[in-house]
């Protein structure tokens, strides 16, 4: 039996063992697609500040709104404002990609699939990656996303970031943690250092709520997906035991 | 096949179907009289697992091909229509995904089982090469069935795997164009591989599974002990050792389906891209001909193969070492054709043969897992090293197996099975 066991778990190595690697991000996000308030107020945000540019072009406002809880009503009032979208229609935006190409150097990425390319951290940590560098084009610049084309669209809500040097939490390389507060010295840390309409903290909960619904707009089946699966378990859980069962009475006379 | 002894006492529709065609007598053959060795254990249910994921990929793929659109310019977004706009269709799919990767688990331990207990030696060379053959299909139509969503790494897979052609001396360049259909990938490739893998090469699937079945089923099945049930019978002329395949093996494989079903319903519903491995992530950005992802992995059940393409990283005799990794990879998986010939041992089963074969199969299995990581990461100078030894690991499994399974000294085999 040991020997059946020690191959089955050799089979199974390769699709469990690695995790997939890449470059870190700073922060780390779990979304939460049965939070609607938070899904809700992404979107609200989505539509206010990053829907100019970046269209969702898998994602239908009607659907957003049977998902996240919303009236029909209050969509068409405070999350469409183009007169040529209609409820069901995608989320797709008026920027001519021929305009957006000559004005950023590229046109802005559709966003429906991001979450599913880059990984919510990763979104959740360009987000809040963005700090003041004179030296672009547009001002700033993004510690996950170096020599970025977007400006910083959120600086009214988050403020003026910078990098600075400072004490941080964070562990530095190549660095002892100081021995009495355990925190290490870095020019690396960003800090606001004009404060926006949002406190820093504010603004982190701002973009998990951006993020979650960027995420939810990735695979919107998975709210279907968690809530048939339990009935399916449930249902091959109860087959396999009648089939066992059905197995061990079948089986008796055989030896 | 023609059995002289078919049932003629039944009446009505059965008796009416039964002289026109051999119905009652194919369900004698095949299930309620197919005496099967009745020590079967764990190793066996992957056959049948097999055909439940052929058939699963059969019927999600059916109604995936009544909304995706085979074309360079509605391939993704068909693929997302189905996801998000047709009803029950993110379900279709992630079925379809996952059982690409459930078939290939199912048909690995199924072969292995195979290795395991000799089930390739004589008399069953036919239904080993049968296997063999439909899993090198089986390879052909999930490379192609990959391109089909056209992201970004079925663009760029299908343009690394199709670029080995061009690594043929001479015809090489023409060849793979001519595979593409256009100088690069294209949606003339999107369009061909569409009828490959939805028309013509599960056509071949079936008739090689019909194949493999009929070759086991003219010499019976193997067990875990690898004797001849067939050599003790009863007066009646049933093994001893055998009982009918139905009702026992379908209701014994009932279970296993239960729990096949479970496992794979979890990974549908709560992992379906398998953190990565099933469906891979830069595959959620359109083809891109202009932009090449990082890195480049193909699936992970093509990997253990792909690791030994790229452990080649020398020319010999004038051959360059891209072209010398193809013949590599293509002879990793030809060698295995003729296995029933290289195994020399007396017996069947591992429970009888020697350590030698023991030590070879344990290092071969080892290997395989160990080719199939290093071929999903990027590769460094310490994983080409050890791709090499791997790879030499695999080549003497096979090469050396004439000398080691005739030197080694095996056990006695039982009379009867033993459970």
């Amino acid at each position: 039996m040991k020997k059946y066991l020690f191959g089955l778990l050799f089979a199974l190595v390769p699709v469990t063992a690695m995790a997939a690697g890449g470059a870190s991000v700073p922060h780390s996000m779990d979304p939460d697609l049965h939070d609607q308030a938070s899904l809700q107020n992404g979107m609200k945000l989505y539509v206010n500040y990053c829907m100019g540019c970046h269209s969702l072009q898998y994602q239908r406002f009607a659907r957003a709104a049977d998902d996240l809880g919303m009236p029909q009503d209050l969509v068409e009032e405070n999350l469409i404002f183009s007169p040529e979208l209609a409820y069901n229609d995608q989320m797709h935006n008026a920027m001519n990609s021929g305009d957006a190409e000559s004005w950023f150097g590229a046109p802005p990425p559709d966003l429906s699939l991001k979450t599913r390319v880059r990984g919510t951290d990763w979104i959740y940590s360009y987000l809040l990656g963005f700090y003041k560098d004179p030296s672009r084009p547009t001002g700033v610049n993004n510690t996950v996303f170096d020599l970025v084309a977007m400006p910083n669209v959120l600086e009214p809500l988050q403020g003026v970031q910078e990098l600075v040097c400072a004490e941080t939490d964070h562990p530095v390389k190549g660095q002892e943690p100081d021995a009495l507060s355990g925190r290490y010295q870095s020019c690396d840390v960003l800090q606001v250092t004009e404060p926006g309409q949002l406190e820093p903290a504010e603004f982190e909960e701002a973009m998990y709520d951006l993020t979650n619904f960027l995420a939810y707009v990735g695979e919107p089946s998975k709210l279907q997906a968690q809530a048939l699966a339990p009935k399916v378990l449930i249902f091959i859980f109860i087959f396999g035991v009648i089939a066992y069962l059905l197995k061990r009475e079948y089986w008796r006379d055989i030896h | 096949m023609g059995n002289p002894n078919k049932a003629k006492a039944e009446k009505g529709i059965m008796r009416w179907v039964d002289d026109r065609f051999p119905a009652t007598q194919m369900w004698q053959e095949h299930l309620s009289k197919y005496y099967a060795p009745k020590n079967f254990n764990f190793w066996y249910f992957f056959g049948s697992l097999a055909l439940l994921a052929l058939v699963n990929q059969i019927l999600t793929g059916v109604w995936l091909t009544m909304s995706f659109n085979p074309s360079a310019e509605g391939a993704f977004d068909s693929v997302e229509y189905i996801m998000r706009d047709v009803e029950w269709g993110w379900l279709i799919r992630y079925m379809h995904t996952t059982g690409a990767s459930a078939f290939f688990l199912v048909v690995y331990l199924h072969m292995f089982r195979g290795l395991l207990y000799g089930s390739y030696k004589a008399p069953r060379e036919l239904v080993w090469v049968f296997g063999m053959t439909i899993y090198l299909v089986l390879m052909a139509e999930a490379f192609m069935g990959y391109l089909l969503p056209w992201g970004q790494m079925s663009y760029w897979g299908a343009q690394v795997i199709i670029s080995l052609f061009s690594a043929i001396p001479a015809i090489g360049p023409d060849l793979a164009q001519w595979v593409r259909g256009d100088f690069l990938i294209s949606g003339i490739t999107l369009n061909r591989f569409f009828a490959l893998h939805v028309v013509a090469l599960p056509i071949v699937i079936l008739a090689l599974v019909v194949l493999h079945i009929i070759a086991l089923h003219e010499v019976g099945s193997n067990n875990p002990d690898g004797i001849d049930i067939k050599q003790k019978k009863d007066e009646a002329g049933i093994p001893l050792d055998g009982i009918p395949f139905h009702p026992y093996y379908t209701v014994k494989d009932l279970v296993g389906v239960a729990v096949f079903l479970f496992v794979f319903c979890v990974v549908v519903f709560y992992f379906p891209e398998g953190g990565g491995y099933f469906i891979e992530k830069p595959n959620f950005d359109q083809a891109n001909p202009l932009q090449t992802p990082d890195h480049i992995a193909p699936v992970w059940y093509m990997t253990p193969f792909y690791a030994i393409l790229r452990a080649i990283t020398f020319s010999i005799f004038g051959l360059d070492a891209k072209f010398l990794g193809v013949i590599f990879m293509g002879a990793a998986i030809a060698i295995l054709f003729v296995l029933p010939w290289l195994d020399r041992s007396p017996v069947r089963s591992m429970r009888y043969k020697g350590w030698m074969s023991k030590v070879m199969l344990l290092l071969f299995a080892i290997s395989f897992v160990i080719l199939g990581v290093l071929g999903v990461l990027p590769s460094t100078e310490g994983r080409t090293l050890l791709a090499q030894a791997c790879t030499v690991i695999y080549f003497a499994f096979f090469v050396l197996m004439p000398f080691y399974t005739k030197l080694e000294k095996t056990k006695p085999v039982p009379e009867r099975v033993t459970g």
